[in-house]
């Protein structure tokens, strides 16, 4: 059942396009990886889901945003503002940065379910959260200020109070990427649980393409705001075909093939005010052709995959003499 | 053959105080007990979390922060001991690389500038000598001397600003590159280019580098030796690939379960 559905979305800073044509589904009880490094565009992706841009020169310049069939877009803000937190749940990389630091923890997430009207028993109804998103002695943490707690479970608080109102919807942009490694697995192992206990779905949204596959269903990999690859993790993982996902997977360090080979993607990545014409890969891409000056689609191979790139159907291994 | 070490620590200790008004705190001996040896040409990583005590040691080695038991010695003299001119030599030979080189390069001060500084200061050029040098040093980091002088910090990629702050840690001529978590800032494809620059770098010069990282992917693509810290000690240290191939502690084990297993064996392919 289609819970999240984005339909060629584009959005813009003044003259420029940030984010170009993307599309995403996220059904109930799934989690959906968003991968892509700086600028590829992923987190300006989560904020028009939102409807929340960090300046007031960003806004949706085309393509629908449907939660439960309904389109986002045409909503008051007013209408938006109940939907945001009552069925859209957000978790961000720097949990401090939420939390009020001069607050216990427990009230913070109580505030949460006020905000939304549910005044009545929200301080239990906090507790049965904090007990939700496994923090130890949720009462004694409760009483707690922010900065008494851990990164680990400050995040595991925002997680409490993202969750507060029951939301369909769970976004995570970078949850995990401030946390120590051993932390990060169990926030994703909760979010994991959340995902399929409470039958949310999850959009997870990272630059760690490792991290996204081992923990998603299906995966989009974004590169200078425009999705290039969608499919199942683990086939995204093994057998990528995009140039620039072949080289990510490459590139990974904890993962590669040859991690002592250190491979790294030539060039770097275009600014919005001087993106290549075609495929925007194409300037750093091994394999790239005239035809490549032409920007291919986001094109179906097969059932479950896609890619925008002419030369994919080749299924060549773009970095097979890199270094 | 074992080569004489450059620098070493010795059995050192940081413990800062407890105290605390309302709510009384032990002291914390956040760095307790810890030896290590780096050598010339050799790349050893010191692998922790957040609160193992692997950033102070550092601080410790670069002589930024004093032990409060045992000793720091480069070329077998103890550093804390070290008078005008030794000391100065040390610090031109011990040279670090931050994790964010956006705070530690100064915001109005331009590429070539910022690089300027360790020239004047730790040998002593004059500034026809200077420019020539900082271009052949931006060259030698890759980037482009004519397009990056004069350029501000602000301007750069994340990458170019880390490829700055090796330039600059490269400027002293050093013997030691001690590097905290250099690449953890960075995307995942960028990541590899400034790790084969230290490594290149370090080939070339026969530079001894210490990595600090939590990251065991880095550990995985340029360490020789590994040692791994947990709460201020050392628990487990060896060759790279014996210990990432068979961890011999339990903490070093979880380390590697932490580590993200994209493909599981039971996904189909």
């Amino acid at each position: 059942m289609t819970l999240l559905e984005i339909d060629s979305l584009s959005v813009g800073l003044r003259g420029t396009l940030l984010v170009q044509h993307v599309s995403l589904r996220v059904d109930r009880g799934e989690t959906v990886g968003l991968v892509g490094e700086s600028g590829s565009g992923k987190s300006l992706t989560a904020f028009a889901v939102m409807g929340l841009f960090p300046s007031p020169d960003l806004a949706i310049r085309a393509g629908q945003i449907r939660l439960d069939g309904v389109d986002l877009r045409t909503m008051s803000p007013r209408q938006l503002r109940a939907i945001r937190g009552a069925q859209i749940g957000m978790v961000f990389q720097d949990p401090s940065a939420f939390l009020d630091p001069l607050m216990p923890v427990g009230a913070q997430v109580a505030e949460a379910l006020r905000i939304h009207g549910r005044a009545s028993g929200a301080a239990a109804e906090a507790l049965r959260l904090l007990r939700l998103v496994d923090l130890p002695d949720p009462a004694g943490i409760a009483r707690r200020f922010p900065h008494m707690l851990s990164g680990g479970q400050r995040q595991r608080v925002l997680i409490a109070a993202a969750l507060a109102m029951r939301p369909d919807l769970l976004l995570a942009d970078e949850p995990t990427t401030a946390l120590d490694a051993t932390v990060q697995a169990g926030i994703l192992d909760l979010l994991g649980r959340l995902q399929r206990e409470l039958g949310l779905g999850v959009l997870l949204i990272s630059h760690d393409l490792a991290v996204v596959a081992e923990r998603c269903t299906q995966v989009a990999v974004m590169y200078a705001g425009r999705i290039v690859e969608t499919g199942p993790a683990a086939a995204l993982f093994t057998a990528p075909r995009h140039p620039y996902t072949q080289g990510l997977v490459r590139s990974t360090l904890a993962t590669a093939a040859d991690a002592k080979a250190l491979f790294g993607i030539p060039g770097r990545v275009p600014s919005p005010a001087d993106m290549p014409t075609g495929c925007r890969f194409q300037p750093r891409c091994p394999l790239a052709v005239e035809l490549c000056r032409t920007a291919p689609a986001l094109t179906p191979r097969g059932d479950v995959r896609a890619d925008a790139c002419w030369r994919s159907h080749d299924r060549i291994d773009a970095w097979r003499d890199a270094g | 053959m074992p080569v004489d070490p450059l620098l070493e620590a010795h059995e050192v200790a940081r413990v800062f105080p407890g105290g605390g008004w309302l709510a009384p705190r032990p002291a914390l001996r956040a760095v307790d007990g810890v030896s290590l040896a780096i050598a010339p040409g050799e790349t050893v990583a010191v692998v922790g979390e957040s609160g193992s005590g692997k950033s102070t040691l550092g601080r410790m080695l670069l002589g930024l922060d004093r032990p409060d038991e045992g000793r720091i010695l480069y070329r077998a003299a103890d550093i804390a001991t070290r008078d005008g001119a030794a000391r100065r030599r040390f610090r031109a030979d011990v040279q670090v690389v931050f994790q964010d080189s956006f705070t530690s390069l100064n915001p109005r001060r331009s590429i070539a500038g910022s690089l300027g500084v360790p020239l004047r200061h730790n040998l002593g050029l004059g500034r026809a000598e200077s420019q020539q040098r900082i271009d052949a040093l931006l060259e030698r980091v890759g980037l482009d001397p004519a397009r990056f002088r004069d350029r501000l910090p602000h301007e750069l990629s994340g990458g170019q600003r880390q490829r700055v702050g090796i330039a600059r840690a490269l400027a002293s001529n050093p013997r030691v590159i001690i590097a905290d978590e250099p690449v953890s800032a960075l995307d995942v494809s960028v990541r590899a280019h400034i790790l084969r620059l230290l490594r290149d770098l370090q080939r070339e010069h026969g530079l001894a580098c210490l990595f600090i990282t939590h990251d065991l992917g880095v550990v995985r693509a340029i360490a020789d030796r590994v040692v791994v810290m947990y709460r201020g000690r050392i628990v487990e240290h060896g060759a790279a690939a014996q210990v990432m191939s068979a961890p011999a502690h339990a903490y070093t084990r979880t380390l590697l379960a932490a580590l993200p297993h994209p493909v599981r064996p039971e996904a189909p392919p």
